[in-house]
């Protein structure tokens, strides 16, 4: 076999490389310039190593707002993929309700982000909103722009309102996929329900599922737009996440070097566990 | 296990058939002993698949009864009715060892685990899965994976029947054969009711005892591969088994025999008067060149190893003629002679003067 070397199809690579550049890694690099560096105003650097670290690292605002972070991912991952797998599985295959379905399932994840936040806002009012009225009629006490417990209630609320459709799209796509053929020789084996799930559906939905726990993970780890229009982080600090508290510390405070110092320990941290995430669930497959 | 009878049966997928292309299947009157290997032949879309679904019941027919040992099974779901089946498509379930995959029927049943083990080992003994049993079901090939499917309906000791529906199509050429034996050979060790759905002769031929053959939603014959080769009751049966098919000519009919090309054809049967389609069917293997006999003209030969197929022309007519090799082939005009007790009249498709389908 004769291979023409050619190396000049890497200059074919270059538009990409160039448009890649500016959008992620000049940003990347200048926030990692940044959190090696102090300064006093007037546009003046000066170097100062790994100390914007350690403070973000010791700093107990951070800790308070990793593990408020955390609560609020797992609580929702836990909610919003079960739910979304029983919706999955209680949805038509055939028919034309499966359009009718999928419509309904993909509405909410159509509307602008802001708009889900500013809609949940004025929709959980104490006063005015349907749902705050409601609840408030039937003789809870609820207020979420007072009440932490509240405004947690109503952010996961919100979330799981969101974004438990694509859960949903995801796992009805891999059922789909299974062939008749599955549930009529799992029938003939005499299998129970739960036995069918248990080997049939949930080993076929297992890759779909991997992307959309991956997906919601990175999603919510990052979410800012809706908690920020719905409670802003308060009342006080108590639904601050890590992301809003990052934009309160870079242009509420303007301390660029901490703030770039905790992009990039938030950077790392999502990266790290979806790499956990992601290793954890195929190793079965690797296993083969 | 069980004598299966169907009676009366006919199935349309829709809800109000009017016409007789509606019904899937048309009428269906069988009955099949306890024990046999049976082959469902047919093209596609003749309504084999529906009816081993009505049989193995994944599907309700719209009118008639399944019988098992006499008894009504009609409207039992798939795991009362103890049946197995095998799909076209290998069904395993990737999760679980080969192991688990063959005693899931048994676990599911409550079958006692030190029971469960000897039926496995047992089963997996038979079907060559011994040196597989502990490793995962998803890594297997396709054959293996049948295999899994077969051995998951042979363990169970409760199994009516085992139901193939064309269990052969993902397999590579070279080891169809060898699964097909293996088919046959524990057919005859369990002596279980088999039943082969498929759409090529070959593998319906070699594998049962008795063959169902099928067009458009309706049984046309029943026999052993002999009797179908032999005395096809339909033009169909004629043209579908064998390679190449039965010549099937039109024919006029005078006095009960059979004139084509303008000649008097001996034939075995004797035709009856009002049929609106009348023809002559002879195999290429009992045609030959005469002496004497219809003038034709040959047209192509083709060389299929022992044997040449020669084309010819006749009364405007294209036939096949059978020829062993090295026999002369006269080149151009020729006359030709049809062998008359392997030679039929056949009226509007059936055999003139037949038994009845059964």
């Amino acid at each position: 076999m004769n291979k023409t070397v050619n190396q000049k199809a890497w200059f074919l690579v270059l538009p990409v490389l160039v448009l890649v550049a500016f959008n992620a890694i000049v940003p990347l690099i200048t926030v990692v310039n940044y959190s090696v560096q102090e300064t006093f105003g007037n546009n003046v650097f000066f170097w100062s190593g790994i100390t914007w670290f350690e403070d973000v690292l010791r700093s107990p605002r951070f800790h308070a707002s990793l593990g408020r972070q955390l609560t609020f991912t797992f609580t929702i991952l836990a909610i919003e993929v079960p739910l979304g797998v029983l919706i999955a599985l209680a949805m038509p295959r055939k028919g034309i309700w499966v359009s009718v379905c999928l419509v309904l399932m993909a509405m909410p994840l159509l509307i602008p982000w802001n708009v889900v936040g500013a809609m949940w806002n004025i929709f959980a009012l104490p006063e005015i909103g349907l749902l705050g009225k409601t609840l408030n009629a039937m003789g809870f006490d609820y207020n979420y722009t007072r009440q932490p417990g509240d405004a947690w209630f109503t952010l996961i609320l919100m979330d799981v309102w969101h974004w438990t459709s694509l859960v949903v799209l995801l796992a009805y796509a891999g059922l789909v996929s299974i062939p008749d053929a599955y549930y009529q020789a799992a029938k003939i084996d005499g299998a129970s329900s739960w036995a069918i799930f248990r080997y049939i559906q949930l080993p076929k939905m297992k890759r779909v599922l991997t992307i959309a726990i991956l997906l919601r993970f990175m999603d919510s780890f990052n979410i800012y737009t809706e908690p920020s229009v719905l409670t802003g982080g308060g009342p006080g600090n108590s639904t601050t996440l890590l992301s809003i508290d990052l934009v309160k510390i870079a242009l509420g405070q303007f301390d660029l070097g901490p703030a770039a110092a905790m992009s990039l320990i938030y950077f790392l941290v999502i990266l790290l566990l979806s790499w956990i995430f992601y290793t954890v669930m195929t190793r079965d497959e690797a296993n083969q | 296990m069980a004598r299966i009878t169907l009676s009366g049966l006919r199935h349309s997928y829709m809800p109000n058939p009017a016409k007789d292309a509606d019904w899937a299947l048309k009428q269906l009157d069988l009955d099949w002993t306890d024990g046999g290997a049976y082959a469902l032949l047919g093209p596609s879309g003749c309504g084999k698949t529906t009816l081993l679904n009505i049989i193995s019941g994944l599907l309700v027919p719209s009118h008639g009864q399944i019988l098992f040992d006499g008894q009504d099974v009609t409207p039992l779901p798939p795991e009362q009715r103890h049946i197995a089946q095998v799909f076209q498509f290998p069904v395993v379930y990737d999760t679980m060892t080969v192991y688990d995959n063959l005693a899931f029927p048994l676990r599911n049943r409550g079958v006692p685990e030190s029971e469960v083990d000897s039926r496995v080992t047992e089963i997996a003994g038979m079907t060559d899965l011994t040196a597989m049993l502990q490793k995962r079901a998803a890594g297997l090939t396709a054959d293996g994976k049948q295999k899994i499917s077969l051995g998951r309906g042979l363990v169970r000791t409760d199994v009516n029947a085992i139901l193939f529906d064309e269990p052969l199509t993902v397999i590579d050429p070279h080891l169809k054969f060898q699964l097909r034996s293996k088919l046959k050979e524990l057919h005859q060790r369990v002596k279980r009711t088999m039943i082969y759905v498929t759409h090529d002769q070959t593998e319906a031929l070699t594998f049962a005892d008795r063959v169902v053959v099928m067009n458009v939603g309706e049984v046309v014959q029943i026999g052993t591969p002999e009797e179908l080769f032999e005395e096809p009751q339909h033009t169909f049966v004629g043209h579908f088994i064998g390679s190449p098919g039965m010549n099937v000519l039109p024919c006029q009919i005078e006095g009960g025999q059979a004139v084509f090309a303008g000649q008097r054809v001996q034939t075995s049967n004797k035709a009856a008067a009002g049929a609106e389609l009348n023809q002559v069917g002879v195999r290429p293997e009992h045609v030959r060149f005469a002496t004497s006999g219809l003038d034709a003209r040959v047209v192509r030969v083709s060389d299929a190893g022992r044997f040449n197929i020669v084309e010819a022309e006749c009364g405007g007519h294209s036939l096949k003629l059978l020829v062993k090799e090295g026999e002369s082939i006269p080149s151009e005009t020729t006359k030709l002679e049809f062998i008359p007790e392997k030679t039929r009249i056949y009226q509007d498709g059936w055999l003139a003067g037949r038994r009845s389908a059964a």
